[in-house]
């Protein structure tokens, strides 16, 4: 049974318009789904506009989105992050020690590969990594200190432009299994993310509109009101991996990071707008 | 290509087989039935149908997929009105719509419930 389970799962991946038997670059996948939304879309299909989701497509949500954004609730967590940024470690050093003086460099070089160590490297894992380094305890990796840090190097990187290329046989093993989770049926619910954020994006799950994938990467870490603050782009990817009814997989797993990596790489070339605000 | 089609229909009609061996619980038209159905179909925990389905009268469906309206003369079977619920995988092999039975979301007897409300629509 699990043998035929398996092979339902492969011909469901097979099936799949944008998962072909062959291989395809990234280059061409990225045309692929920016075609697929200009026919889906048509003129609203607007890069530089995606990457406010589905405010972009919805002028009734548009409006509200455009007065909280007068106020924005994420200002004093930017505050918070710049305040822990540059504060001193135990040891005399900071945060700069890791990442050099030019905070509006770094969001920018966000999610990378790493050749030597084949991984994929995130703003949030570097966060981390920087305090261990230096000594100090790490964050917790959701939502907090992490997310203001993040969300004060976003800030400071607002206007950069999403450009992450892999290029070598090991990046791209990175961004095949990013993308083969983005496709992927899971959870008693059998969604997978395209489900929602390609296939129906700009449709209503009940009054809520899908947000399309592209740019889906560029404004976080995010303040949502459903959150009542700020949250990391992987504290979203788990809720919708629970909305489906599939387990969650723990944030900076090799899971999301792949999915972070692919995700950015279909969004390359779209503007970094983070932190930003949702619903 | 070719080969991929046979055996996923091979793969899906086993599917089916399994899936559509049930005891009839329900007597057909019973209008407990449909009401019970209805509840199931409405309840968010449970069918959610309308996360996706215009059904005539509720309040704020989503669009994800067609209205479930005139159901008698798409569906004069029930027993198609209800594979289709407990999994439209056969239909559809990518489909967005959850497999409620295949998946166990629910039981053999809500998907009864459920068939004769929506047959009822
Ligand atoms: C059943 C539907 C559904 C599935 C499946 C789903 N999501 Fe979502 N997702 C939503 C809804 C609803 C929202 C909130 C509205 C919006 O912004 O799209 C959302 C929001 C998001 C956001 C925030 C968008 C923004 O503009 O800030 C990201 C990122 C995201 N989803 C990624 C994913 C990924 C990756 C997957 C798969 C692991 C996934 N989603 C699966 C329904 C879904
Ligand atoms: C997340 C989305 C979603 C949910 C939830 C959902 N459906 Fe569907 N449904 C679809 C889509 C999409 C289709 C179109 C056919 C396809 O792609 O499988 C569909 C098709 C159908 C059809 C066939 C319609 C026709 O004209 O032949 C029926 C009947 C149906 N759904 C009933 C239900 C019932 C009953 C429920 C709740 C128990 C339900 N659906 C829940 C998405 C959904």
């Amino acid at each position: 049974m699990k043998k035929l389970l398996s092979s339902i799962a492969l011909l469901a991946i097979a099936m799949n318009p944008f998962i072909s038997t062959q291989a395809s670059t990234p280059a061409e996948d990225t045309e692929a789904l920016r075609a697929y939304f200009q026919k889906t879309l048509g003129a609203k299909l607007d890069l530089n506009e995606l990457v406010n989701g589905t405010y972009a497509l919805n002028e009734d949500a548009r409006s509200q989105w455009e007065e909280i954004e007068e106020f924005p609730p994420y200002e004093i967590d930017i505050d918070k992050g710049e305040e822990i940024y540059t504060k001193a470690f135990k040891n005399g050093k900071s945060f700069a020690s890791c990442f050099g003086d030019d905070v509006s460099s770094i969001r920018g070089k966000y999610p990378y590969h790493d050749e030597e160590k084949d991984t994929v490297v995130t703003l949030e894992g570097d966060i981390n990594k920087c305090l261990t380094d230096n000594g100090e305890k790490p964050f917790k990796w959701k939502r907090g200190k992490i997310a203001e840090v993040s969300a004060y190097i976003a800030y400071q990187g607002r206007g950069g432009k999403i450009d992450v290329q892999p290029k070598t046989e090991k990046a791209l093993a990175w961004y095949n299994k990013g993308k083969n989770f983005f496709y992927a049926k899971r959870g008693q619910l059998n969604f997978s993310c395209a489900d929602c954020h390609v296939y129906n994006a700009n449709r209503k799950v009940r009054v809520e509109p899908l947000s399309p994938a592209l740019g889906h990467p560029s404004h976080f870490p995010v303040y949502r009101s459903k959150w009542g603050g700020l949250g990391t782009l992987h504290r979203r990817y788990g809720g919708c991996n629970k909305n489906i009814r599939a387990k969650p997989f723990k944030a900076q797993s090799d899971q999301y990071r792949a999915l972070e990596y692919f995700q950015a790489v279909m969004s390359n070339g779209m503007e970094l707008n983070g932190p930003g605000a949702r619903k | 290509m070719r080969k991929t089609f046979r055996l996923m229909s091979v793969v899906i009609s086993t599917l089916t087989l399994f899936g559509t061996i049930s005891v009839v619980t329900v007597n057909a038209g019973d209008d407990s039935a449909i009401k019970e159905g209805k509840k199931i179909a409405l309840d968010r925990k449970k069918g959610n149908c309308l996360a996706c389905h215009m059904i005539v009268g509720e309040e704020q469906p989503g669009n994800i997929g067609p209205p479930l309206i005139a159901m008698k003369s798409r569906y004069a079977d029930k027993d198609a009105l209800k594979a289709q619920i407990s999994d439209p995988r056969t239909k559809n092999p990518n489909s967005s719509m959850p497999p409620f039975g295949t998946h166990g979301i629910l039981s053999d007897e809500e998907l009864d419930k459920i068939t004769e409300y929506i047959h009822s629509l």
